[in-house]
């Protein structure tokens, strides 16, 4: 008992113990809450949130390429399409349509990780030549692999199924699940279970004890002597080297690592959706998950993950739903005249918000980094970091 | 066993048409303090990095324990036992002293990735034995109560220190300090003579460059003199002090 309360009392003053018992309580609670909020209509807010951990899981993997190991990667998308197709042509009838003319149905726990090595594997390609970069160069370098692979993807015919991309994926399974009051249903052991789209709750589950096992590695390779060897690579890369790190393979790993997350989130990503498509895969999707890694605080595990729930709540819900939130808002206060469109341009206010919808988006990322430029919560060394660039930048003035 | 523990033949460094190190050899004994020494751009730095594999050499070889190391990439001399810190310090300046001395661990450590992944018992081990070793190192060069400052908020003489204490956590044969006395009072200079009789104690070689010539004399049992490249003279702190060509590279040939 009182290693318990000392356990929790060295972590009251720790900001990161603090978020992760924070977030783990809100993810708990989350189906329960919405499902009560919306009167039993909720499930679509927990399919929502269960898309969103996959950039969640996403985010945790690029902070490692970006936070830890200091590498600008842009093009991180393509390692999500890359898990995504992997799990698409292992996992489906498409197959059957190709030269091989035989479908492959290999059991979703296993093509999870399917994608995940394949993945890995394409990082450790594209890494192995452009690591020796420093810099911008990687950047360029990565923004070009951004393009190119869902680029490869449309155009590779009947293999990834061209343009229309390959469609009925196989759904995960479980050989059972409980259900209970949380889905509308009396407690009852469904043996065989399958996931499908009347059960989001179980893919939210499956999400959330996806990204557990992924943080839960992440924070050990941090603490590890990898850790520390991207930390010093990231610091001072000549030092590092003569301190005896191999700057080239341990870049090489966090890229890959990082891969393996995207990878990872990929195929989760195509078995919920059942469905895969280069459109889902494009430049946008690498820089949203940029901006949810920096925006969230660099370096930081839950930094991250915040940032990442942050954004996704902000794209996915908040701005898709602010036109029509406007203009009830515009009704309830008594200005019902801003919602008819006039004939000198002014077209209602919900479509206004609706055009203006990036310019909303920017205008809230660009508060957030003037409200807290290390992000909403910074590791301490890019703190340290940031706090002593401002402290120059205002003596040398 | 060899006689010598590093042995530089014919090492040449051309930097497009400059000639930085031109056809120098010499050896160094286990277990004496050798010194490099010479006026500025000289070519001792960019020796040093020869060495370590910092640079590729133009011409010549590097011998290190009987093994060619000529070109080897900087980790793997330094996991072939030649530790070095550098003139203008470099640590890592966001990380702990005591991380950085933990860093210095990691070519001897043997956790593999799985290990890092699940946090192996074998891998809390080998952590917890890199703590305790490195305290220990702290300790030697005086900064045990520091362990966990940032790097970057420690004083110029103790970041000096903690480097070598980075560099002796690579468990090296040879030891290669690049101007470790620099900007140090005369006490601070005592201080790192200790030290590194406590380091040689440890059967750690050590080289180093160095431009205080009371530390050179007093310290080293055997010194190179370069200019402009060029080895101009070795041998005893007491023939070297003699030699012709070296008081004439210091103080200029009289007219």
């Amino acid at each position: 008992m009182s290693r318990l309360r000392r356990f929790v009392r060295s972590s009251a003053r720790n900001p990161n113990a603090i978020a992760y018992a924070v977030m783990l309580l809100l993810a708990i609670s989350y189906p329960a809450m919405v499902q009560f909020a919306t009167g039993g209509n909720g499930d679509y807010l927990v399919g929502l949130a269960a898309d969103g951990g996959v950039y969640m899981l996403m985010a945790i993997g690029l902070n490692v390429v970006v936070g830890f190991a200091g590498l600008l990667d842009l093009g991180y998308a393509a390692f999500f399409a890359i898990g995504s197709y992997t799990y698409a042509i292992v996992a489906s009838n498409h197959l059957g349509v190709t030269p091989l003319g035989h479908s492959l149905h290999i059991p979703f726990w296993i093509a999870l990780f399917i994608g995940m090595f394949v993945a890995a594997g394409a990082g450790v390609l594209l890494g192995a030549p452009t690591l020796r970069l420093r810099g911008d160069y990687l950047a360029i370098v990565t923004l070009g692999f951004g393009e190119i692979v869902p680029i490869v993807f449309r155009n590779g015919g009947q293999w990834t199924g061209g343009v229309p991309g390959i469609s009925a994926l196989d759904v995960p399974t479980l050989p059972g699940w409980f259900q209970g009051p949380w889905i509308g249903q009396d407690f009852a052991w469904v043996p065989d279970f399958r996931f499908t789209s009347a059960n989001l709750t179980a893919y939210y589950v499956l999400m959330m004890g996806l990204i557990v096992g992924s943080v839960f590695i992440v924070h050990n390779l941090y603490n590890s002597r990898l850790g520390r060897a991207w930390m010093a690579v990231r610091e001072d890369e000549t030092a590092a080297a003569a301190s005896g790190v191999n700057t080239v393979t341990i870049k090489l790993l966090a890229f890959s690592i990082g891969a393996a997350t995207s990878g990872f989130a990929g195929a989760f990503y195509g078995a919920k959706l059942s469905y895969v498509s280069s459109e889902n895969f494009g430049f946008d999707v690498s820089v949203t998950v940029l901006a949810m890694v920096v925006l969230g605080g660099m370096g930081n595990i839950p930094g991250a993950m915040i940032g990442a729930a942050v954004l996704y709540f902000i794209l996915f819900w908040l701005l898709p739903n602010a036109p029509t939130q406007v203009s009830s808002l515009a009704t309830s206060i008594g200005l019902d005249a801003l919602n008819k469109s006039t004939p000198n341009g002014w077209p209602g206010i919900a479509e206004e918000v609706a055009r203006s919808k990036y310019l909303i988006f920017g205008a809230i990322l660009v508060g957030i980094m003037l409200l807290r430029p290390q992000g909403l919560l910074p590791s301490q060394i890019r703190k340290q970091e940031l706090k002593h660039t401002a402290d120059t930048v205002l003596v040398s003035d | 066993m060899t006689d010598h523990i590093l042995r530089v033949s014919g090492l040449t460094k051309r930097f497009g048409g400059l000639v930085a190190v031109d056809n120098v050899s010499f050896e160094v004994a286990p277990g004496e303090v050798f010194a490099l020494i010479g006026p500025n751009g000289a070519g001792k730095t960019t020796l040093f990095n020869c060495i370590t594999g910092m640079y590729k050499p133009t011409l010549g070889r590097v011998d290190f324990l009987g093994r060619d190391l000529t070109g080897s990439p900087p980790h793997r001399t330094a996991k072939a036992g030649i530790a070095r810190t550098f003139q203008n310090i470099r640590l890592f300046e966001y990380m702990s002293a005591l991380d950085n001395v933990r860093l210095g661990h990691h070519c001897r450590m043997h956790s593999k990735l799985w290990d890092s992944l699940f946090k192996t018992p074998f891998e809390r081990r080998e952590e917890e034995a890199t703590i305790e070793h490195s305290m220990e190192l702290l300790e030697l060069v005086g900064l045990a109560n520091q362990a966990e400052s940032y790097a970057r908020n420690l004083a110029y003489g103790q970041q000096r220190r903690l480097e070598i204490a980075r560099a002796l956590a690579t468990d090296p044969k040879l030891l290669l300090l690049d101007e470790p006395a620099a900007g140090f009072t005369p006490q601070e200079k005592v201080e790192l003579m200790d030290l590194v009789q406590v380091i040689l104690k440890r059967g750690t070689t050590v080289f180093l460059i160095e431009h205080d010539m009371r530390v050179v004399m007093q310290a080293s049992q055997r010194i190179v003199v370069l200019d402009h490249g060029e080895k101009i003279a070795e041998g005893s702190p007491a023939e070297v002090r003699r030699n012709q060509r070296v008081i004439e590279a210091y103080l200029g040939k009289s007219a």
